[in-house]
């Protein structure tokens, strides 16, 4: 594939980004849960070019055992970029970034799980990006959220994520890989909506104090927005298991 | 893969004390909670280095060194030179840091002070270039953790600005193909002093610095760079709890008028 | 006490389902005076009491439970086993049937590692491994018969209300199936045949545990069955 070159503009005289798109406008999202056979939980999402599955295995017994903790189950958390993921190849090796972001997705994720229920367990929760074009760890976190809740794994809330960033000095929702690296800043954030919470906050560019406030209020507003389809999409997906459910009753032991 | 770090075993009275004090406004240390323990900074101790700095924040103590090389820029910026900042939580600093590779909370570390300098542009990258596409010169910024109680993060950062400032560089060129060093060593220009301030949330109160007695306790942690401007350059939220949006806000705020106070303190120290 | 979400329909995991005085059930949690769903499932009120059935999830063992697992190990003083849960289960030497009294013999030839046993939860909580008793009727190793596996979630529906899906079941496949709440199902035919249909309409109250007529469904489906076989019958006679 030929290397992309750098656009002209970023955004032009109508004010509108090089895909079209307005600066206060996502990029179009598709959700999915429960695709996975084997994984107890799953989903997939696509946001703009970003293909993201994500699988969780647990609470299942801890291996090996010396990560446990007597309270509460450990989160697991790897975020991993598929070597064909990206426009120049990438090692399948983990790299420090992908090392981080594990990490402040793990972080993200950990406010709303109720670990305290399976003590001695792992929760695991795989993100595999499949095709990478900006925000990846942002949908990763959206679909991890929903691949949680299809495992069954009680948690108070769906976490929803976005990034924000600036693009020829002005504020720009969800941006592309193209809008990152040619642009003056990138804030990714995670926000659990009933409990009001920025659980994934992070930064890098140039940002005076009110450009972060107004594009953290951007991103919470974007969160808000992606948090209703998530609870649609699960919604959705299980209204037609609800005839299923009767009452807990003693089974018979046949001699 | 990031697995929930384990809990070291915890001494729950003094825990309780650390959290009840702080429900009152006060630290276990008589701190202000918008407060830093007490800073000092030496500068030029490793003289093989091109500059280093030795930072004890309270009881942390990091040091930082800086060498300068000649090697090849990357593919995507060939008329840049190279930036790489390394930090090492080394064994002998803390009862739980382990011989490895580097753990997450090393390359957390590392990629937040890099991205203080690199983000505001500290370091003019194109003044590193000796021959486009094919040499430049390689500004290396290592930091040693030597002694962990708290807030590695800007203690880190204060070390690495300060060794930066600290630092001698040669102007290097090509007579055909040697590589040679044209005049003497001059000091390392800087366009920028970014300076991280971290703050802890314990309950519901938010303290600059924490000390480890306070990280201990502590629901969520934020870093927050700011340059010589007042402008943001990193930001990094950490821990497994989260923030209100107005704690965001009024940490940024805090976090301008002390990364001025301690960027004072640095090119005090550093230049001085 | 207002009721903001409906009962009886699909709640996801943050969403509110009740205000003011109650009580919380399971799989729901409290901000103030509010309450939300832990989990995706159904919403149910009892009297005063807002809890959620969840839709999915493994099996959390509880104690009286009757579990079908299979033996993974043999240690000292008993046998470790997979029971489908987020943890690995004891079955202690000493809750077999039989004499007590030192064992001369060894373990595994009671039960070997890869057997089914069909045990009850003695016991289980945060700082320890359930722990399973074999004694009992009905518990112990299981030598015949057919094991299906099916999702923990969906036992309430294969027991059926007040036991009506397995009894019909029971009766129209004629086999003894016991049902064990881990999801592990045992099936006990006179005819292999027999057997083939029952594990059939088991995996598909699983598939289709969530759609209307499913009873009337899988009658038709073992009824079916029947008569394909009494055709083979009589011509093979």
């Amino acid at each position: 594939m030929p290397e992309p070159k750098q656009p002209e503009k970023l955004i032009d005289e109508k004010g509108l980004r090089i895909d079209g798109r307005r600066l206060d406008q996502l990029r179009p999202l598709k959700l999915e849960v429960g695709l996975l056979d084997k994984a107890d939980g799953s989903a997939y999402i696509e946001q703009g070019k970003n293909k993201i599955l994500v699988a969780v295995y647990g609470p299942r017994e801890a291996h090996p055992k010396h990560i446990a903790m007597p309270e509460r189950a450990v989160i697991r958390c790897r975020y991993h970029m598929a070597p064909f993921s990206v426009d120049e190849r990438k090692s399948p090796a983990p790299s420090r970034r992908e090392m981080e972001l594990s990490k402040v997705i793990r972080e993200s994720l950990e406010p709303v799980v109720l670990t305290d229920l399976y003590p001695r367990t792992t929760i695991d929760v795989f993100i595999e990006v499949l095709q990478s074009d900006g925000g990846s760890r942002c949908a990763g976190i959206t679909a991890a959220s929903l691949a949680l809740a299809d495992a069954g794994i009680p948690m108070k809330e769906l976490v929803a994520a976005c990034a924000v960033g600036k693009i020829q000095g002005k504020m720009a929702l969800d941006l592309s890989d193209a809008e990152d690296k040619y642009g003056d800043a990138d804030l990714p954030v995670a926000f659990v909506p009933n409990m009001g919470l920025v659980t994934l906050l992070q930064m890098d560019g140039n940002l005076t104090t009110a450009e972060f406030e107004l594009g953290l209020s951007m991103a919470i507003e974007a969160c808000k927005t992606i948090h209703t389809m998530q609870r649609e999409t699960l919604k959705k997906k299980f209204a037609t298991v609800k005839d299923a459910v009767e009452e807990r009753e003693e089974p018979e032991i046949v001699a | 893969m990031s697995a929930t770090p384990q809990f070291p075993p915890v001494a729950k009275l003094e825990q309780k004390t650390v959290v009840d004090l702080i429900a009152k406004g006060k630290r276990i240390d008589d701190r202000g909670l918008e407060s830093y323990r007490p800073i000092q900074i030496q500068v030029g101790l490793i003289e093989k280095a091109n500059g280093s700095a030795q930072v004890y924040l309270g009881k942390s103590k990091v040091l930082a060194g800086i060498k300068i090389e000649t090697g090849e820029p990357f593919p995507d910026t060939p008329d840049e030179g190279v930036l790489t900042v390394n930090a090492e939580l080394v064994p002998l600093a803390s009862p739980s840091f382990e011989m490895g590779p580097p753990s997450e909370a090393a390359i957390e570390l590392s990629r937040v002070v890099d991205r203080g300098i690199r983000e505001s542009k500290a370091i003019d990258m194109k003044s590193l270039v000796i021959q486009k596409g094919k040499k430049v010169q390689v500004v290396y910024v290592d930091v040693y953790i030597l002694d962990h109680d708290g807030n590695l993060i800007d203690a880190a950062s204060m070390a690495a600005l300060a060794a930066l400032v600290n630092s001698k560089i040669a102007k290097m060129e090509m007579k055909g193909d040697e590589l040679i060093m044209k005049g003497g060593h001059h000091q390392l220009p800087l366009n920028n002093h970014p300076v991280a301030v971290t703050f802890a949330k314990i309950d519901k109160t938010i303290v600059v610095d924490p000390s480890l007695d306070e990280e201990r306790v502590m629901s969520a942690r934020l870093t927050v760079t700011i340059d010589k401007n007042g402008n943001l350059c990193a930001m990094q939220k950490g821990g497994l709890y989260g923030f209100a949006p107005d704690e965001l806000k009024k940490a940024v705020h805090l976090a301008v008028a002390k990364a001025a106070e301690n960027r004072a303190k640095i090119l005090a120290a550093a230049k001085g | 006490m207002v009721l903001v979400a409906e009962p009886k329909q699909v709640v996801a995991p943050g969403e509110l389902l009740a205000e003011g005085d109650h009580l919380l059930g399971d799989n729901a949690y409290k901000i103030g005076t509010q309450i939300y769903s832990a989990c995706i499932g159904i919403l149910e009120v009892d009297g005063n009491r807002v809890f959620v059935v969840p839709l999915k999830g493994g099996y959390f063992p509880r104690a009286g439970d009757l579990v079908g697992g299979r033996i993974v190990d043999i240690g000292l003083s008993g046998w470790s086993v997979d029971i489908r849960a987020p943890y690995e289960a004891m079955l202690p030497a000493s809750e077999i049937p039989g004499p007590r009294g030192p064992r001369r013999h060894d373990l595994s030839s009671t039960f070997d590692v890869g057997d089914m046993v069909l045990a009850e939860v003695l016991d289980f909580d945060r700082t320890r491994d359930p722990l399973l008793t074999a004694k009992g009727p009905g518990l112990g190793k299981v030598s015949t018969g057919r094991v299906v596996e099916i999702s923990a979630a969906k036992i309430p529906r294969l027991i059926g209300r007040k036991g009506s899906m397995i009894s019909m079941l029971k009766n129209e496949t004629r086999c003894q199936i016991t049902v064990g709440q881990n999801g592990v199902v045992l099936v006990w035919g006179k005819s292999p045949e027999d057997e083939r249909v029952a594990v059939e309409a088991i995996y598909m109250v699983e598939r289709e545990a969530h759609t209307r007529g499913l009873t009337d469904r899988i009658r038709e489906m073992i009824a079916k069955s029947r008569m394909v076989e009494q055709v083979a019958g009589t011509q093979t006679a």
